[in-house]
Parts: C-alpha cells; structure tokens; sequence
C-alpha cells in the first residue's frame, strides 16, 4: 500500500473570491517525490485548475519558489518525505502580490534590477583592442558565488524589509550588482554606486540575514549587501577627506 | 506600484504584513531584539557620561550618584541593560565575518579568525579596563 501525504495548497482565483482559501489534496507518498512532483500529480491527475510556476525541476531555472510549511523554498529541491506525516502548507512566495493560486507578480523585481545596471561597464565603447579580457581563477572566485543567483526570489520572500520598504532594492538585486562590482572586467562602480548607496540600496538593509539563509544556491546576498555597505563607507569618507579625488 | 488590470489579470491580492510580523519566526524575533539592544547601548553611554559628570562635579555629587545606582530599579535595570549590551556586542561579531573578507597573500582568512580577532580584541580591551579599575 502506498503512503499518502496531504498538500494544504492555497488557492486564489480572483475571479470569484477577495481573499486566497485553503484546498487540500491527499496525494501517493514517493521517497523520489518533490513537493512539486506533488504538484504536478495534483494539476495532472486530481484538480487540472491548479496554477504554479515551474520549468526546469533542477534547480536552475528559479520559477518554483513557494513556501513550504512558511519557509520560502524551492519546491523541486524541497522533498515530500522530509515533511513527513504531513499535512504540508504550500503557501505563495511572500512579499509579492498574488496573481492566481501559487502564482506571484515579481514586475518590481524586474523593474528594479535594470537600475543597478548588471552587466559590465567598460569605460571605452568599441571592442577592446586586445581582444579578449583575460582573467585568472582567482580573480573570477571574487564574483562567482554571487553569479550563481537564479532570480528565484527566495530572498525577496524572506527579507521583511522587502515587505516594509516597497522601495528597497532587495538582496539579490544588490547581490548581482557586486557580481559585476567585484569583477576584474568592469569598470562600473562608480554609476552603480549612486543607485547603492542609497536609502533604497544598501542602506536599506537592517541586516536580519534571512536572504543568506534562504538562498537555494548559496549567493549569501546579505554578506555581499554588507560588504558594498563598507566599500560606500570608505568611498563617502575618501571624498569627504580628499573631495579633489571625486571631482 | 501601478497596476493596470485586464481580463486576465484581474485582481491581484496583496497580503498586508502584519504590525507583529516578527513573532512568526525565531530568526525575526532574535534581529528584533538586537535592534531594540540600541536602545540600552544608548543608556549604558547615558550613564556612562552620568557618572563623569558627577565625578567632575565633587565628593557629594559622586555620592547622590553612588546612591541613586545602588536604587533596586537601577540595579535591575543596569542588570537588563548588561544583558542586552552582551546580546548586541555578541551577535555584532558572529556577524561580521559576513560583512569583512580579509585576505591575506591572496587568500580569503577563514570567518572564524576573523570573529576571533574581534573576541580577542574585546577580552583585550575588558581586561585593561579591568585593570584600570581594579589594578
């Protein structure tokens, strides 16, 4: 006999209701099983009106976020058997509006992180006479923990600033803005420091960490929103102390 | 935030967070309670220049300040305000690793050394206050 295990999965269909309502599904108990298998078992077989996102189930993508039993997780890297007995609460991604079911609006997200401009700046236009721009190991280890980030918004559903401070530029947004900061190629941070050092950016952030712990691919955006707010400090004091140098 | 809604985008619910969104977890309630430890750091300065004013202002005044430290209440309250000053110097430097990478020939130096140099530096410190006092 199979094992079952029930998914308290919340609904909201904004045609017919104001506030989002509870559903539950009883569904088989695989060891293999993510919650979004579970998902999928339920759209597939038990209730076809059922909207989430999910696409690549490894990991990658970052379309899957939810939270699970009030933790903001990425249900394909999240196991059924782990939640065992159950019931397990599958709630929406916290801090965004909701769209329809498990479905959030992430557009702030996506206008906001143009403004820290996450790509490389190089001061001249045309293509580098050079040819390539070479960098060695370790200088790409300064960066790449933070060009892991998948956009899954993990980190935005953690932060309570982000829910706060409808502002705030958010972890990942600043944590890829180190991700170009702190790489050899790019010649950007001086632009990128007028949009960071601000009460919207960096200093926006209290620090309560919970981005990091969050984080499904270990970018440790709250140490990177820490480290820029040190490299902003020392900047306004250099230009304090020798404004000729800013000039 | 705009939002311009059609037929398929009818309506999107927007959860309101609540005033005591920090007692939902453990990690909220303990940042919580590090900020408000601003509070006592600033009464503990409070005192601290108290205490060098009435010494500058004389034998009696050092006296009334001696008595008005020995009140049960501001006992009990320097007690709370000690408690919460160690919370705060404690999580302060368990916190900074995260924010300082330091590296030396090149190479990252672990996050335990770096705590550890911050532990080191406020045993240093206690200990010569210790010994300003006391020695």
């Amino acid at each position: 006999m199979t094992d079952h295990i029930t998914l308290q999965v919340t609904r909201y269909r904004p045609e017919r209701e104001l506030e989002p309502t509870t559903q539950e599904y009883k569904i088989p108990l695989h060891e293999e099983w993510a919650v979004l298998d579970g998902l999928n078992h339920v759209k597939d077989q038990l209730d076809g009106t059922l909207s989430y996102r999910w696409s690549c189930r490894m990991g990658i993508c970052g379309s899957c976020g939810m939270t699970v039993n009030g933790e903001p997780r990425l249900t394909c890297a999240t196991f059924l058997t782990d939640y065992r007995p159950g019931p397990i609460r599958i709630e929406p991604l916290r801090n965004f509006p909701v769209i329809r079911d498990l479905v959030v609006e992430i557009g702030d997200f996506m206008r906001k992180l143009p403004e820290v401009k996450p790509w490389l700046i190089r001061d001249e236009d045309a293509a580098t006479p050079q040819g390539e721009l070479l960098q060695t190991p370790a200088e790409m280890d300064d960066y790449k923990q933070y060009s892991m980030c998948i956009n899954c918004m993990l980190c935005y559903s953690a932060c309570p600033i982000v829910g706060l401070e409808e502002g705030f530029l958010g972890p990942a947004a600043i944590a890829l803005a180190q991700r170009y900061n702190l790489d050899s190629r790019d010649e950007g941070a001086r632009e990128r420091m007028e949009v960071l050092s601000t009460t919207e950016g960096v200093w926006g952030c209290t620090f309560v960490g919970e981005c990091t712990t969050a984080c499904p691919k270990g970018v440790d955006p709250a140490g990177a929103i820490q480290r820029y707010k040190l490299t902003a400090a020392a900047e306004s004091l250099k230009s304090f102390l020798m404004p000729w140098r800013s000039a | 935030m705009s939002a311009r809604y059609t037929e398929f985008h009818p309506r999107w619910y927007r959860p309101r967070m609540s005033v005591f969104w920090w007692v939902r977890r453990r990690s909220y309630l303990i940042f919580v309670l590090r900020e408000l430890t601003s509070v006592f750091v600033a009464w503990s300065v409070v005192f601290l220049l108290l205490l060098v004013h009435a010494v500058s202002q004389g034998s009696k005044q050092y006296q009334q300040f001696l008595n008005l430290s020995s009140n049960p209440w501001m006992l009990a309250l320097n007690v709370i305000t000690l408690a919460f000053v160690m919370f705060h110097a404690i999580t302060w430097f368990n916190l900074a690793p995260q924010a300082m990478v330091v590296r030396l020939r090149g190479k990252r130096v672990p996050r335990s050394w770096v705590a550890g140099v911050h532990y080191a530096g406020w045993a240093l410190l206690s200990a010569l206050a210790a010994w300003l006092i006391l020695g």
